[in-house]
């Protein structure tokens, strides 16, 4: 028998605004615990809520950047449930009229293009963090309580893993060149949780799924479905059924783990947030933000191949992420060659990053410099080798370019007469090399140069250096 | 009709622990609201709103700066039966995994 796979999945990604969701306590990263709270969060009786303007605009913007319908009438909603991590024993969140319905977004797969629907997507507030003690307690903070989140569903229309990672990378790359979100996993500022079932070729039943959570990584999310795939496939080949469970994907085996079996629909009890107003989301509003969107990553890519001649693979890789874009942008603004800015990116920048595991901002590399260094390949200023040397310098030290290749005396020497009388010198002292060219030896050629840039340091512009020896050898 | 079982599930979701007495009160009397709200569904309501809020106040937002309350964390936890570290200290909920956000 062989089946079809149908996958949902279900992204939380934090907005970033300077406070919570419902409250002004701020919004930090690794504080002590249980210090960027308050009494809204904490759940205090007599507490009230207040939305956050930030939040829902930022909401909004990933809504429209991923082509959804934005809700006009929409209230919260109370999703009761109890847990440590929820100290108000529930989470206000957008269940009934969510924030925006049916937006898409497309991925490409093997060289096919596919639009992948959404649902639906939902501002809500995080919840606390529970750390799990050796002695028979777990110890709750609640610094991420209340956290402005916004959750995306998309439509079961994946149907793969590979799938799955390409909408995820898809994702990922629109709402951060929205700049809502630093969507990192590593730091759970974005988070997936998915559903996958299996239904036999052809049949219009999608089979009972299963959840899979725990999911750390983009490459986790297509290894831990790939295994819940073929395992789904052996219990129902076995004759068996597949239940309605939550699995977690456990990184040393590559194996989906049972975690619990769901015993019908969860039960929370929503219901209308009485302490929140409803509200009515102008037309005004969502131009407005409408128009602040930043160009998208495909657009900026299609800019670059068709407006800046930078082959196709090249360009997808300088839009991968919004900071390596913005920097090769503001480095041609600066009068470098797009093609230039571009290699050294893909090149020499990227491979400082990988060696060092660094993203580009935590680099002293700025546009400016890299582009002055550029320009002084073009000018004929430093030789291409010198340069490595330079952008060492300059993305270690954060040196200004010019200025230190004077000060280093590293400009290229270009100037014929400075270079003749070397040039000759060389050749009187090497009679040998003359008859070796004269008989058609091209190594001799070779020698020669090298005997030149040893002498001059390796600062000889090596074309002029070419030309003047060819003129010198052929008059002897 | 509500049963029984009903009143004690909805009971174990708000962590009510309640006697047989109760039960079958309670069961009496959710009885008694759930026909009353059936018989309020029978009104016409083709083309209504749903009437999720009763206040006429819309579109109410904070600006999102921080503010300080002077409340510390000290004053946070002084409810808290127990804590270590700063962390609120609670039994072992590691078997059930993490919540849904």
């Amino acid at each position: 028998m062989n089946f079809e796979t149908t996958i949902g999945l279900e992204v939380h990604v934090e907005l970033k605004t300077k406070t919570k969701m419902f409250s002004p306590s701020p919004v930090t990263y690794g504080a002590e615990p249980n210090t960027s709270t308050n009494v809204i969060d904490f759940g205090f009786p007599g507490v009230l809520p207040t939305v956050n303007r930030e939040a829902y605009r930022l909401g909004l913007m990933v809504a429209l950047a991923l082509h959804a319908d934005v809700t006009k009438y929409t209230h919260f909603d109370r999703k009761n449930y109890f847990y440590p991590d929820n100290p108000k024993a529930y989470q206000i969140t957008q269940a009934e009229e969510p924030l925006a319905t049916n937006g898409w977004i497309e991925i490409e797969v093997n060289d096919v293009k596919k639009k992948i629907g959404i649902e639906e997507m939902h501002v809500e507030e995080d919840a606390g963090k529970n750390t799990h003690g050796d002695d028979g307690y777990s110890y709750v903070d609640l610094n991420r309580q209340g956290t402005p989140l916004i959750e995306i569903v998309s439509k079961p229309d994946i149907a793969s893993p590979d799938e799955a990672y390409a909408y995820l990378e898809q994702l990922r790359k629109i709402i951060q060149f929205t700049g809502a979100s630093d969507v990192k996993m590593e730091e759970g500022s974005m988070r997936v949780d998915t559903n996958i079932s299996i239904s036999p070729i052809g049949s219009d039943k999608l089979g009972q799924k299963a959840e899979l959570k725990n999911l750390n990584s983009f490459n986790h999310v297509r290894l831990g479905l790939a295994y819940e795939e073929k395992r789904q496939a052996q219990v129902v080949m076995a004759g068996g059924v597949v239940r309605p469970e939550t699995r977690r994907f456990d990184e040393a085996s590559g194996e989906t783990i049972l975690m619990r079996v769901k015993e019908g629909k969860d039960d929370y009890r929503y219901f209308p947030e009485p302490d929140l107003p409803a509200f009515e989301i102008e037309d005004e509003w969502v131009d407005q933000i409408k128009s602040e969107i930043p160009e998208m990553p495909d657009k900026r890519r299609t800019r670059y191949i068709n407006e800046l001649g930078i082959p196709e693979y090249d360009a997808g890789v300088l839009t991968q992420t919004k900071e390596m874009s913005d920097f090769f942008e503001a480095t041609i603004a600066d009068g470098a060659d797009a093609k230039q800015a571009s290699n050294w990116l893909m090149g020499e920048v990227s491979g400082y990053l990988n060696a060092n595991k660094l993203d580009l901002l935590e680099t002293k590399l700025t546009p400016i410099n890299l582009s002055t260094m550029i320009k002084l390949i073009q000018d004929g200023t430093i030789s291409s080798k010198i340069a490595k040397k330079v952008f060492q310098e300059t993305i270690k030290n954060g040196s200004e370019p010019k200025a230190w290749v004077e000060q280093k005396g590293l400009i290229q020497e270009s100037n014929p007469e400075v270079l003749t009388p070397i040039i000759t010198g060389i050749l009187d002292a090497n009679e040998q090399s003359i008859i070796d060219f004269k008989n058609g030896k091209d190594r001799a050629v070779g020698y020669l140069v090298g005997q030149i840039m040893k002498q001059t340091h390796g600062q000889a512009n090596p074309k002029v250096v070419n030309q003047i020896l060819m003129a010198e050898l052929n008059k002897r | 009709m509500i049963s029984k079982n009903d009143v004690e599930h909805v009971a174990n979701l708000a962590r009510l622990s309640l006697s047989q007495d109760e039960v079958d009160k309670f069961t009496t009397q959710l009885d008694q609201i759930i026909s009353m709200e059936d018989e309020l569904s029978q009104v016409e309501t083709e083309g209504v709103k749903p009437t999720t809020h009763i206040t006429d106040e819309i579109n109410v937002f904070r600006e999102d700066v921080p503010v300080d309350d002077g409340i510390t964390r000290d004053d946070l936890l002084s409810n808290v039966p127990e804590t270590k570290d700063g962390l609120i200290k609670v039994p072992s909920i590691i078997d059930k995994g993490e919540t849904d956000a």
